[in-house]
């Protein structure tokens, strides 16, 4: 009798891990999936024509999304702009003062901010710079872009600097160098690949954001380096090509799909060995 | 003399330290600072509409930009009902999952594992939406909807056509969505729970199994309505791959299968066309609601997540 129920426990357990197996690569076949069906047609889809032409005639097959390429970058560098200098040295903040009032309350909602819907970011860049304007631009959407950058880049660099050993700080202050300066020129150069590594997660993150960008950026059939003028940007494009009844323009957003996923895997899995290097040289 | 000079030039370099620190704090500052301006900025663009419609907007169902008049009940149907569904589906796979890879995964799966989870995160909303348009519409039509229909059609819920585009598959792709928010910060509390947990469980004579059952999941129980809340708030507010399958159609119907809208895709499709102050604003409105709804349960998720995790509670004295 002893003996049944102890099986049947066994079993249980047995059973449950196989469950919870299971679940872990149902969550995952999702990510294969997609990966398997970009590289399918989007592998096909791209040619020279995709990395050098602007887009062609609505319906017409041809053109390529050069311009929306330069534009996302043209995004993210403004983007960078406005999210760097505020997460690096706020994240600074968070870490050299960690029990300050303003630190908690600052990490708290920059927890919360990293949670506020991407299209509601668009919505304020829209009033705090299109509507005084009157016109969309590039500016308002790498502003959107950039307030969706700090959290992350905050809390990354928080993180890391809190990696640095007191030690560290100690011996820059015991030679006499002012705290600031030891900041400057001691904690934050210590810290600086895993700052960096953060951002570039954080870039390669926002750089695949469409909704902030439809009624900011907006999109431009041409190009544009003028930042107070729409401009076209990679995902607006895929989704503006996905919706579209033409064939050409579907396997466009493939190709431009296929792109974007490799660029933002290739920063991520980067960043993951950069990680991982640093971590053993500690 | 020699050392008058140095508290002299000791002057300065406190002037920077203070001139430094309030330069960070500026910078930290930025946060609140930043929610507390998009909360002001949407309610004086969205003025006219919350004066002119107040409470009524969340509760009427005619939305006629012709007519001036608005209600975005439809809306927040299609974004409840799209939201729950992706979490009917995300939480069970979510927690075992991350029972998992707390408890029992290999110590050298564990990290490529997290890994393949959080390159899930990272797939951009549009490019997870091209898929549902192209892939996951197909299928439901073809084979999911068909299935359902004949198994449990006598439900409403799974009568009428299938289109393919709609509630379910809105759900699906949310699910694919927020899952990864389920098993990362799942995972992490539940990494959280004391080994001494566990082990006195184990001494106890427990399977694993029960292990888990009675020792890390009770601990580990607010912060894993932590990170559903997180996910639920994500849920609410993902915009482009939700536009893409869910039919956009502001309408209230029992069946899954029928097209629906939520208040990101309607804002996502008619913000940068709409004309007249009224209808802008009532699309600003509509952004004022989600972003409450957001905040809110984003501050709930992560006090439970915070407290779950050990570290230090929101402005504790």
């Amino acid at each position: 009798m002893m003996d049944r129920r102890y099986w049947f426990r066994r079993g249980k357990d047995r059973g449950m891990a196989v469950l919870t197996f299971l679940c872990t690569i149902a969550v995952l076949i999702p990510l294969f999936l997609v990966l398997g069906f970009l590289v399918r047609t989007g592998a096909s889809a791209l040619n020279w024509d995709f990395f050098t032409k602007i887009p062609g005639a609505a319906g017409e097959p041809g053109g390529g999304m050069a311009n929306a390429i330069a534009g996302t970058l043209l995004l993210i560098g403004l983007a960078a702009l406005v999210g760097i200098p505020v997460g690096v040295l706020g994240g600074t903040f968070l870490a050299e003062y960690p029990h300050a009032r303003l630190s908690q309350l600052a990490r708290f909602t920059a927890d919360v901010m990293n949670g506020i819907p991407s299209i509601v970011i668009g919505l304020f860049a829209y009033v705090l710079i299109v509507l005084p304007m009157r016109h969309f631009s590039a500016l308002s959407g790498g502003v959107a872009l950039g307030v969706m950058l700090i959290p992350t880049v905050m809390r990354t660099t928080e993180e890391i600097i809190r990696l640095v050993p007191q030690s560290v700080r100690e011996a820059a202050l015991a030679l006499g160098i002012p705290t600031w300066k030891t900041t400057v020129r001691v904690v934050i150069p210590t810290a600086a690949a895993g700052i960096v590594t953060g951002i570039m997660v954080g870039l390669a993150r926002v750089a695949g954001e469409t909704a902030p960008l439809l009624f900011t950026a907006f999109g431009n059939r041409f190009w544009n380096w003028n930042i107070l003028k729409p401009v076209a940007a990679l995902p607006l494009q895929i989704f503006a090509y996905a919706i579209s009844p033409f064939d050409d323009w579907h396997r466009q957003a493939w190709a431009g799909a296929l792109v974007l996923v490799t660029i933002v895997l290739i920063v991520s899995v980067a960043a993951r060995v950069a990680s991982s290097r640093q971590a053993k040289l500690r | 003399m020699r050392i008058a000079d140095r508290i002299a030039s000791a002057w300065p370099a406190r002037t920077g330290d203070r001139m430094f620190q309030m330069l960070l704090a500026g910078m930290a500052a930025a946060a609140p600072v930043i929610i507390g301006a998009i909360l002001v900025a949407l309610l004086i663009a969205g003025w006219p509409a919350i004066q002119r419609f107040g409470i009524r907007f969340v509760v009427t169902s005619t939305w006629d930009p012709v007519a001036g008049t608005f209600g975005i009940l439809p809306f927040i149907y299609g974004t409840v009902v799209s939201s729950a569904l992706a979490l009917l589906m995300a939480v069970p796979l979510g927690l075992g999952a991350a029972i998992f890879l707390s408890e029992l995964v290999p110590i050298w799966l564990r990290a490529p594992i997290a890994f393949l989870v959080e390159l899930l995160a990272a797939i951009p909303s549009v490019v997870i939406g091209l898929w549902g348009v192209f892939v996951l519409v197909p299928w439901v039509r073809a084979v999911l909807s068909p299935v359902l229909a004949s198994a449990l059609g006598f439900l409403p819920l799974f009568s009428g056509p299938p289109l393919g585009i709609g509630m379910l598959t809105a759900g699906l792709v949310l699910s694919v969505m927020i899952v990864p928010f389920i098993v990362a910060v799942s995972t992490e509390v539940m990494r959280a729970v004391p080994r001494m947990q566990r082990e006195a469980a184990l001494a106890l004579g427990a399977t694993g199994w029960e292990t888990t059952r009675t020792a890390v999941l009770p601990y580990a129980r607010s912060g894993i309505a932590g990170a559903i809340f997180l996910a639920l708030a994500r849920a609410l507010g993902e915009t482009m791959a939700v536009t893409m399958v869910i039919g956009n159609v502001p309408q209230i119907r029992a069946s899954l299968f029928a097209p629906a809208y939520t208040i990101p895709a309607v804002i996502a499709n008619e913000f940068a066309e709409a004309t007249g102050d009224l209808y802008l604003a009532a699309l600003v409105y509509a952004g004022v609601v989600l972003f409450v709804v957001t905040v809110a349960i984003n501050a709930l998720a992560r006090l439970l997540v915070r407290r779950a995790a050990g570290g230090p509670a929101l402005l504790r004295e």
